[in-house]
């Protein structure tokens, strides 16, 4: 007994010293004054794309040990198209967001390794997120990749009216513009996303607001310097249900005006068969399957979405009991290198106690991480 | 909002009655006796002359009695005589509030200059070396004894020491200063570092911690994450955006001070010889100088009432969300 106290002690500091010693590198490398540009400008793999995340480790150093939030996601978003990021709580898809604008909570969260490339259209090339130091991520801020977060009653800050906040986002980055003409933008903007007093609203504090006001508010924000690139944290998910439609509506039409491509995180299925091209599954840090619309809508492959399609409430008839997938996610701390979603799964076949599996293509567009599937290629045509 | 003051002046006016009548009788219920007190080393004395004495302070009324005499004064606006200084209470106030305020009012804006960046570079640097410094030095200053802590002031600055700084008093003795000159300015000056020290050090800790406690909530915020993501300088979110809403509890406690600016620390000003308000309430209340007393305990009455109104103004400035009504 008293052994095994003595190494849960131990085991314990071991991960402190880990820590120390991860958030000392962090502070080491924050520390650098001065980053040349070529050690951050890359090369996009293809130009079409925006965004290109490759390969990306997000870790959250925690007491209790390295939690992998995010353990080797790859995808991309091309340029004027949205791309749906889904799966339940806790798979990785805000920390995937709060990576791509690098305000991750430092020293406990940071990028591991990994790439996320990005196409700086302005100025004709492109960098990598990753490296990319501070005050020039501060640039990329709100002006050229800009977040809708999910909670519209805490993400305004109380103590400044609603025109301020607006002014500062625009202000910020747009340096030469004189205040007034500031100040009529921001109104512009809460024109814009459908606010009927926008001029009283602009004099207004957060709280005088509703809730769907104020979503509307933090859309104006986050659009207000036309951004190429929109992250869409679960826009809709504390609004009801049609207060979310307007949203939607509005996040859609708007991206044509500006022709940005989105990237929305949700858990609704049905919000991303309505507004996204492009479709990718997370399950606890991974991708476990990729594709368009059509190809997760029609032929959803990994067990996982097929399980997530059967819970949505409007594939059962009446009467009948809700689809629910059964388990839970697995703890995210020392993760089994074989699937993690292998305890949950119906169709376990004797593969699935080997390595975790890559994901495999089964058509140009459709990617699935199963070995269900090995031998699927080509089944998508049928 | 001006109904609102109108009516808490009101409602003040009820708990300040209901405080007096409290500290009327605490203080009359007091085991000592003024006369008593002040006539026990004449021999001479007879319990007949004491009576009359009594009689004469009207200290042979009653409790209730003597309540409503005293009231009764107030309404005429007269605190009455003090016992021990033979001269109107208000009067002996106005002498020594200078003394105890001016100390008090330095050490609080000190402790606020000191207390809130630090709290806030404590916040911005948690688990840093620079934050387990500051919190250690809080712990120290808010453990030790003030007058432990008094005592090591002295030895090391004072005439056994590195004899830098008078220990006691106002003034240097046996100097005469003829009229208000810079010179007696700096004399005044260097005896009030001390004790100005002392209530510094162990009084800024409680506020400091409030401040990074604070501080680290607001910086957890989702307000404080929408700024960064529309690209504001780290520099602006944390004085800016969480600043403003750190200050909101911040200021509460700041305005509720005000009654301990006059009321003093009656050990530290006893520590240091200083004529303040403290000191000599301390003296009169061994001497059971009820006017003095009344009249003092009164005075501090009065200013924890406003310094709570005055707070709840304030939180109304910085808090767009609270509406006074």
């Amino acid at each position: 007994m008293q052994e095994k106290e003595l190494t849960t002690k131990q085991r314990l500091r071991s991960i402190k010293k880990f820590n120390a010693r991860k958030y000392r590198e962090l502070k080491r490398l924050r520390r650098r004054r001065s980053v040349p540009v070529s050690e951050y400008t890359t090369q996009m793999a293809d130009p079409n794309n925006l965004l290109e995340i490759d390969d990306l480790h997000t870790y959250f150093y925690t007491d209790i040990g390295t939690v992998k939030a995010i353990d080797g996601v790859t995808f991309q978003i091309p340029r004027g198209k949205t791309v749906g990021v889904v799966g339940e709580s806790g798979c990785g898809k805000s920390v995937t967001s709060l990576s791509i604008m690098r305000i991750l909570q430092e020293p406990q969260g940071q990028i591991a390794s990994g790439a996320i490339r990005y196409n700086q259209l302005a100025q004709n090339r492109a960098i990598d997120l990753v490296k990319t130091p501070l005050k020039e991520m501060q640039k990329i801020r709100g002006g050229e990749i800009s977040m809708i977060f999910q909670e519209p009653m805490t993400t305004l800050n109380p103590v400044f009216t609603i025109g301020k906040q607006l002014d500062e986002a625009i202000a910020l980055h747009s340096k030469k513009m004189p205040k007034k003409e500031v100040a009529a933008r921001s109104v512009e903007m809460l024109k814009l996303v459908g606010i009927a007093n926008s001029e009283g609203v602009y004099k207004m504090y957060p709280h005088e607001l509703s809730g769907g006001m104020r979503q509307r508010v933090v859309i104006a924000m986050a659009l207000a310097c036309n951004p190429n690139l929109i992250i869409a944290d679960e826009p809709t998910t504390a609004l009801d249900v049609t207060v979310q439609a307007q949203i939607l509506d509005l996040l859609r039409s708007l991206k044509e005006k500006i022709n940005a491509s989105i990237m929305l995180i949700t858990h609704d299925l049905g919000v991303v068969a309505e507004m996204a091209d492009l479709v990718v599954v997370m399950y606890a840090g991974r991708i476990v399957e990729q594709g368009t619309v059509q190809d997760i809508f029609h032929r959803p492959m990994h067990p996982y979405t097929i399980g997530l399609m059967k819970s949505r409430p409007n594939f059962v008839e009446s009467g009948d009991r809700l689809y629910s997938i059964p388990g839970n996610v697995p703890s995210p701390i020392d993760l089994p290198n074989y699937c993690f979603f292998r305890n949950r799964c119906s169709q376990c076949i004797a593969a699935c106690d080997g390595a975790y599996p890559p994901l495999m293509a089964v058509s140009d567009t459709h990617k699935v991480a199963c070995y269900l599937c090995e031998n699927a290629q080509g089944k998508d045509g049928e | 909002m001006r109904q609102y003051i109108i009516r808490r002046i009101l409602i003040s006016l009820i708990v300040l009655l209901g405080v007096s009548i409290m500290l009327y009788t605490l203080i009359r219920l007091m085991p000592s006796d003024y006369v008593d007190m002040s006539t026990s080393s004449s021999i001479n004395m007879t319990d007949e002359m004491r009576e009359n004495i009594r009689a004469l302070y009207g200290l042979d009324k009653g409790i209730v009695e003597g309540y409503i005499d005293w009231l009764g004064g107030i309404f005429r606006g007269d605190l009455g005589m003090s016992l021990m200084f033979r001269r109107p209470v208000v009067e002996v106030i106005g002498q020594y509030a200078p003394v105890t305020f001016t100390v008090a009012f330095i050490a609080l804006v000190f402790q606020v200059l000191i207390a809130i960046p630090l709290g806030i570079l404590a916040a911005k640097k948690q688990y840093s070396m620079t934050d387990y410094t500051i919190v250690t030095l809080v712990f120290i200053g808010i453990s030790l004894p003030i007058f432990f802590f008094a005592a090591i002031l002295k030895r090391i600055f004072g005439f056994y020491g590195l004899n830098l700084l008078p220990i006691s008093g106002m003034l240097t003795a046996r100097v005469n200063y003829d009229g208000f000159t810079f010179a007696k300015f700096l004399d005044y000056a260097k005896h009030l570092i001390l004790p100005i020290t002392c209530f510094v050090i162990t009084g800024c800790g409680g506020l400091l911690r409030y401040t990074r406690t604070n501080m680290l909530e607001v910086l957890n915020a989702d307000y404080i994450r929408t700024a960064r993501a529309k690209g504001v300088p780290e520099r602006t979110v944390i004085y800016s955006h969480a600043f403003r809403n750190t200050l909101i509890p911040i200021i509460t406690i700041v305005g509720s001070t005000l009654p301990s600016l006059f009321s003093g620390a009656a050990i530290t000003e006893g520590l240091f010889a200083l004529e303040g308000l403290g000191n000599i309430a301390l003296r009169a209340s061994y001497m059971a100088d009820v006017p003095y007393l009344m009249g003092f305990n009164m005075f501090i009455a009065v200013l924890t009432v406003a310094g709570f109104l005055i707070s709840d103004i304030l939180y109304a400035a910085a808090d767009p969300r609270v509406r006074l009504s």
